[in-house]
This record gives structure tokens, sequence and C-alpha cells, in this order.
């Protein structure tokens, strides 16, 4: 099966490559790059202006099994990802029973290898406590001997500074990530909208950002302390960033990833108390959206991260205060980083695939894709000047909980290709 | 002229035309309350369900006086009573007594919002009966209508709001309206019970009652929750009555003669004592009836729009 993607701009960080080439691909290897490129028995795909990019990953998913697969499967979350123009993905370890255990880690591998054919890459992420239950470390080892790419308790804040303290030596020893859902637990009890026009004008309970910020100071002061590795999960609040962006100056392991919906929607858009506008960490001010902007092109933020949170349609149907945090993230992904990013010259597509690509493939300390003759074929291609209005219905995740039905974007996937599959969307 | 929004959810972004339309039309039903015979035939086969999901006797047997006297059909539950205690949710509760044919729906719940989402789930108009700590429009109504009965007028009027700021949904909504007619709003409380960036709403903020009194016209003066997180918003009882009681003494020494209200629980001697309570400038018991009047003028205008 031969392949042969004409025209495109190829787009690949880690060669600094940047211009329009031919790509022949053969049984999912790239046989050669080049221009003008002919043969005579391959499936010829024209993608003038389009980019071809090495595979996105989205290193912050919820996939839901085992335990809550009405909400959605590995198998449904595969095929969103690969809508969404994913190769890969990182699955959170909030299933049930969770990924504490090495059982748990491999019934993953088993499931993604199975769905589209292993066409999406799922690499989960170990809990950092045993039940996340936040009382004593889970078996890390166990954990990332089983393909556990980093630890994270999120959904939760590892809270107890002894408990991430130990957490951090822990797992440096296997140099990988502890990735924290950064939340002062204490000041945010009951709370479920950003302090301020939320609080005030629509009487929600409060989430203030400090909850945040406090929690990330605390932790890279542990990181600093420990010599771990540190990833913020979903920065949220404009100075969560000036704590990261000090660290980074200090030459701290730390980074962290932000999810389109904090860098495009404001608290004011619960008006309504629409519960698809409902997420942890919340949405924020329009300041902090700037910041995260901001955040984005100065390079502070490593990563774009959906935080994709599929819950069914009852239980999105319910009073604001009742209804789970959360939205789905995979399919909307690259029109709204096309849309509110390179559009508005907060990052350039080059910039744009290396926050989706290389970033977090680099500090997952993932196996760097690399778009060469002999390679394998990991590849993400999109249209960057598709126009389309997301309409919820046709998505592949289960999942519709979405507040950008109706919104029209900019960048659209075209297709992937992956472990000798191909997927178009 | 017939009201610009289908349901009744808040005061927030209510026009003036609409605030003063309800308060203007309570007045006749006001009138209604002091006859021999005090019913009248605007509802007459319409049905009015009241959901309450939080007790409220005052609020709920308020609603069901206005809607009786309006003749309308009425039916209702208090959530422990119902099937809400077996895990139904709220939009199921709701669609199965709209079944029922019911045209109108009064609601209370302790979620904010609730029923913002209850009006997108049936096409009966809803009723804000009080949700969480957001909105409680027939009280605020109630209050600008009691006010406007006693001074003449709402605008240029200052309005202080007492107590517990933070997680009154009878303050929110006062502040709604109140700000849409003109009048000046501040608030007074510990600062643990102001809610932060308040300044939104464009009120006057302060935490000393000596410093806010001497320029009030109207005290309204919130119930103070005892059993609301216990010592964390405040230490004690008797150093919330010490700081922000309203007594007799404390009005006397700001030197100005003020209209007080209170929506009611009263807390004896703790937000207010009894002297000021019962004085002859409080209209807490003209608040009650008022409120009969106002909600009645919402009952039947929502009504005449269909």
């Amino acid at each position: 099966m031969q392949l042969l993607l004409k025209g495109g701009r190829l787009i690949d960080p880690p060669t600094g490559r940047d211009e329009a080439l031919d790509i022949l691909v053969t049984d999912g290897r790239i046989e050669r790059i080049g221009k003008n490129l002919s043969e005579s028995t391959a499936q010829v795909i024209e993608l003038r202006g389009k980019v071809i990019a090495p595979g996105f990953i989205d290193m912050h998913v919820h996939f839901r099994e085992p335990g809550y697969e009405y909400k959605e499967s590995i198998a449904s979350g595969c095929e969103a990802a690969a809508a969404g123009g994913f190769t890969a993905v990182c699955c959170m370890p909030n299933t049930n029973p969770p990924i504490d255990d090495e059982s748990i880690v491999h019934f993953i591998h088993a499931r993604s290898r199975v769905a589209l054919g292993g066409l999406v890459d799922v690499y989960p992420i170990g809990a950092v406590t045993a039940g996340r239950k936040g009382e004593h470390l889970a078996r890390l080892a166990e954990l990332s001997a089983a393909g556990a790419v980093a630890f994270s308790d999120d959904g939760e804040s590892v809270y107890d500074a002894e408990l991430m303290r130990r957490a951090l030596e822990y797992s440096a020893m296997f140099k990988k990530p502890i990735i924290q859902h950064a939340e002062e637990p204490s000041l945010t009890k009951g709370g479920v909208a950003n302090e301020g026009y939320p609080s005030v004008s629509l009487g929600l309970p409060p989430m203030p950002r400090i909850a945040e910020e406090i929690m990330v100071a605390r932790d890279i002061r542990l990181a600093e302390y420990t010599g771990g590795q540190y990833h913020v999960a979903h920065v949220s609040a404009a100075q969560t960033l000036d704590h990261i962006r000090n660290a980074k100056a200090k030459g701290l392991p730390v980074t962290c990833e932000v999810t389109p919906h904090h860098y495009t929607l404001i608290d004011e858009a619960l008006s309504s108390f629409d519960t698809n506008t409902k997420m942890n960490p919340p949405l924020r001010t329009r300041d902090d959206v700037e910041a995260m902007k901001a955040g984005l092109k100065d390079g502070v933020i490593d990563a774009i991260a959906t935080d994709h949170a599929p819950h069914s349609y009852d239980e999105k149907e319910v009073e604001f205060a009742q209804a789970p945090f959360g939205i789905i993230g995979l399919e909307t992904a690259l029109g709204l980083a096309v849309t509110e990013l390179v559009r508005k010259n907060v990052l350039s597509l080059y910039q744009l695939v290396e926050k989706l690509s290389t970033n977090p493939r680099r500090l997952l300390h993932l196996p760097t894709i690399v778009i060469a003759e002999g390679e394998e074929a990991n590849l993400t291609i999109f249209d960057p000047g598709a126009e389309w209005v997301v309409d919820p219905s046709l998505f592949r995740s289960l999942a519709r909980n979405t507040p950008f039905g109706g919104m029209r974007l900019v960048g659209k996937p075209i297709g992937i290709l992956n472990n000798g599959r191909a997927f178009w969307s | 002229m017939p009201l610009h929004s289908k349901h009744l959810l808040g005061l927030d972004g209510m026009s003036r035309e609409d605030l003063q339309l309800i308060l203007d039309t309570a007045v006749s039903f006001r009138e209604v309350l002091e006859r021999p015979i005090k019913k009248v035939p605007p509802l007459q086969g319409k049905t009015v369900a009241n959901m309450f999901f939080e007790n409220s006797t005052r609020t709920r047997l308020s609603f069901e006086l206005a809607e009786r006297r309006l003749s309308a059909d009425v039916l209702g539950f208090v959530a422990t009573g119902s099937s809400v205690s077996k895990g139904e949710t709220l939009k199921d509760t709701a669609r199965n007594i709209e079944a029922m044919k019911v045209d109108m729906v009064v609601m209370r719940h302790s979620a904010a919002g609730a029923s913002h989402y209850l009006s997108r789930v049936i096409d009966a108009n809803v009723i804000n009966a009080g949700d969480g700590s957001h909105e409680h429009p027939t009280q605020g109504l109630l209050d600008m209508y009691t006010i406007r009965e006693k001074h003449g007028r709402l605008n240029d009027l200052h309005v202080c709001i007492v107590g517990d700021i933070s997680h009154s949904r009878v303050a929110r909504s006062n502040i709604f309206g109140l700000k849409t007619m003109g009048a000046r709003v501040s608030v007074c409380g510990p600062a643990t019970m102001i809610p932060r960036e308040i300044d939104r709403l464009g009120v006057d903020v302060y935490h000393h009652l000596d410093d806010v009194l001497p320029t009030v016209d109207v005290l309204n003066v919130l119930r103070i929750q005892l059993e609301r997180d216990a010592g964390r918003l405040f230490p004690t009882i008797r150093e919330y009555r010490q700081t922000f009681g309203i007594t007799r003494r404390r009005l006397e020494k700001a030197g100005r003669v003020m209209t007080i209200m209170h929506p009611g629980p009263i807390n004896r001697d703790v937000e207010i004592s009894a002297d000021v309570a019962d004085s002859e400038h409080s209209v807490i018991l003209q608040q009650v009836l008022n409120g009969v009047a106002v909600r009645m003028s919402v009952l039947y205008l929502l009504s005449t729009r269909n």
C-alpha cells in the first residue's frame, strides 16, 4: 500500500524543516521525500496549501474505560482522537478501578491496540496515590515498568505536601513527571465557578484563582527541593504562569499545558448556567485568557492539551451545581488552535506544531517523531484554511458535552497516519 | 403592555419598564387585598405548580395565596415528600408535572441557576422563588414595592443591605432591581461575607455600621444563617450581634430616621433587636402583605403574555 502526499507544507520542528514537499509512504514507512515525486502505483493525495506535521499528541484526555464506558470507551476515544488529528493521547487514571495497578495499564494497552487497529497510541498515566485517595503512594515503579508515562491524580490535587515531596523524589528515579491538578482544596471547597463574575452576579460558589497559584508555588519549591520533574495540568490563572516562568528561568524541570477552552472562553460564558461551561479549573477572566495566549507565545506554556472529559447527556442535563466538571475537546482542538492562536497571531503554524507534538513528547520523554526517509510515518495532516461550523452530532466521541457547538472555526484535520494505518477525517 | 420575558428568573438585566410595570400592576392587586372579598378571576382555568425543593413556609404560602386570590388551580410539593428523594432528576420531575397540563411553575431550589435550567426544559412560565445564592426576584420586587410605598420613589434613595451578602439571593435581587431604578445601594457586613469584586454590581461597601447609617434611608437587614460554615465566616453569634446587630441604640447614635426592612424569618436579638423590628419605622409586616400583591402582579402579567 503506497500513498503519495503531494505538495503539502511539511512542518517538522525536530529537523527544523518547513517547506512544501512530496512524501511517498510505503506500507506505513516514509520511503522518499522530495520535490515532484511520482509513483504510478501510489494513491495520490493532493495537499497543496495543507500542512503535514509529526503526529499530534493530546497529553491530557479522559477515556473513562474501565468503569464508565457509557461516557467514552477507549475505542470511541481513539476514534475521536483520530478525527481530531491526534496520533497519540495520554489517558488520565481516574477510571474505575483507577490506573494504580499494572494490570490496568496492560488492559488499556490491549484495548487501544484493537481500537482502529492500533492507529492511535494510547499512553496511560498512572495514579500518584493508591486509589487516587491522596493518602499513600501508588506503586509507581510497577506502573512505570508497565508503561505509564507520567503520574497524576488528575481531578484531585495531591494536596498533602509531604506526599507530593515523596512522589517527586520517587518518580525522579524513573525520570517521569508528576502531573499536578493544581488546586488547594480548602480554598475551593464546594466551588463550581471562578471567583469573580460567576460568584458575584450568579451566586455560584467560588473557586478562586489563588487556589491554583498557591499549589503551583508550593509544588515548584518542592520540585526544586527534590529534583523531581513537575508538570502543571490545565493552567488557568495568569499568576500561575508567573511562578512557572520564574521556575523555568531558574532552570527547573517545570512545564505546563493549557486547554483550548482556557485560552478561548471567559467566565461570563456561565451567564446562562449552561453546564457545558462548567469545568475544573473553571473558566477565568479575559485577563487570564490574554495571559494564556501570552504564555503560549513566549514559551512558558509548553503544550496544548484538551482535558477531553466526556460525560453522558443526562449527566450534564441537570442543575449547574449538580453537573460534573469537564468538556470534551479532541475534535475541536485543532480548529480552536488555528482560530484563536494562529489567526490571531499568537503562534505561527510551526510553533503550533511544537505545542501539539514536539514539546509534549519531549517533556514526557517519548520518542521523537522525525519526518525523514526510512522513518515510520506518524503524521498529522490538516488544512489551516478550512472553515467549518462545529456540529457535535458529527463527533466520533460518544459524548457531546462541548460549549463550542455552532461555533465557526478555521482549521480542520484532514487525516493521520500512524502504525501503518491511515484515518481520513 | 406585556412583560418582555416569558419567565421571571431574576432581576439582573430586567428593564426599568418591566420593573415599573410589575410594581404598578401590584398597586391594584394590593387594593384587592383590602376588599372584603379578596378574590379576582384573571387566572381562572390556569394551573400553577409550586415546586419547593427547599422548604420555605413564608414564600410558599405567599405564592399559594397569590395564586388562589387570582383564582388559579394550585398544586405543589415540598421536596421531602416527593420523588426527588428517590433520585429523580429535576428535569424528569418538572416534565412529569408539566405533562399534567400545568401553565406556570413556581420553583424554589438550592442550586443557583436551577430556574434558568428549568425554563429551558419545560414550556410553562417559570417563576424563580429563590435559586441558591443567586436571585429571589419576587423578594426583590416586594422590597422595592415596599420602599416605594413608604418613600414614594426609588431613585436617589440610599438603601443599605446588612449581613451575609455573599450567600444572599435577596441581596442580589435587591441590588439588581434597585440599581436599575436609580437607587443608591450599599452593603455592610463582615469582610468574609461580602463577595470579592462586588464593585461589579455598582454598590458601595462598608464594614462598620456607624460609617454608613448616617446617610441611609432604608436599612434592609438580612437573616444570619446561624448554621453556615460554623465559625469560619464569623467567630460567634455574640460577636456578630455586637458588630453588626441593628439595635435602637445604634440607630439613635446615627441620628437619622430610616425605614427598617427584613426578609424574614427574623433571628431576634441576633441581626436585629426587638425594639427595632417592632418599631414604628419597621415595615417588616408590610413587606409580607406586599409580597402577596407583587406575586399576584407577576403571575398575572406572565399569564397574559401567552
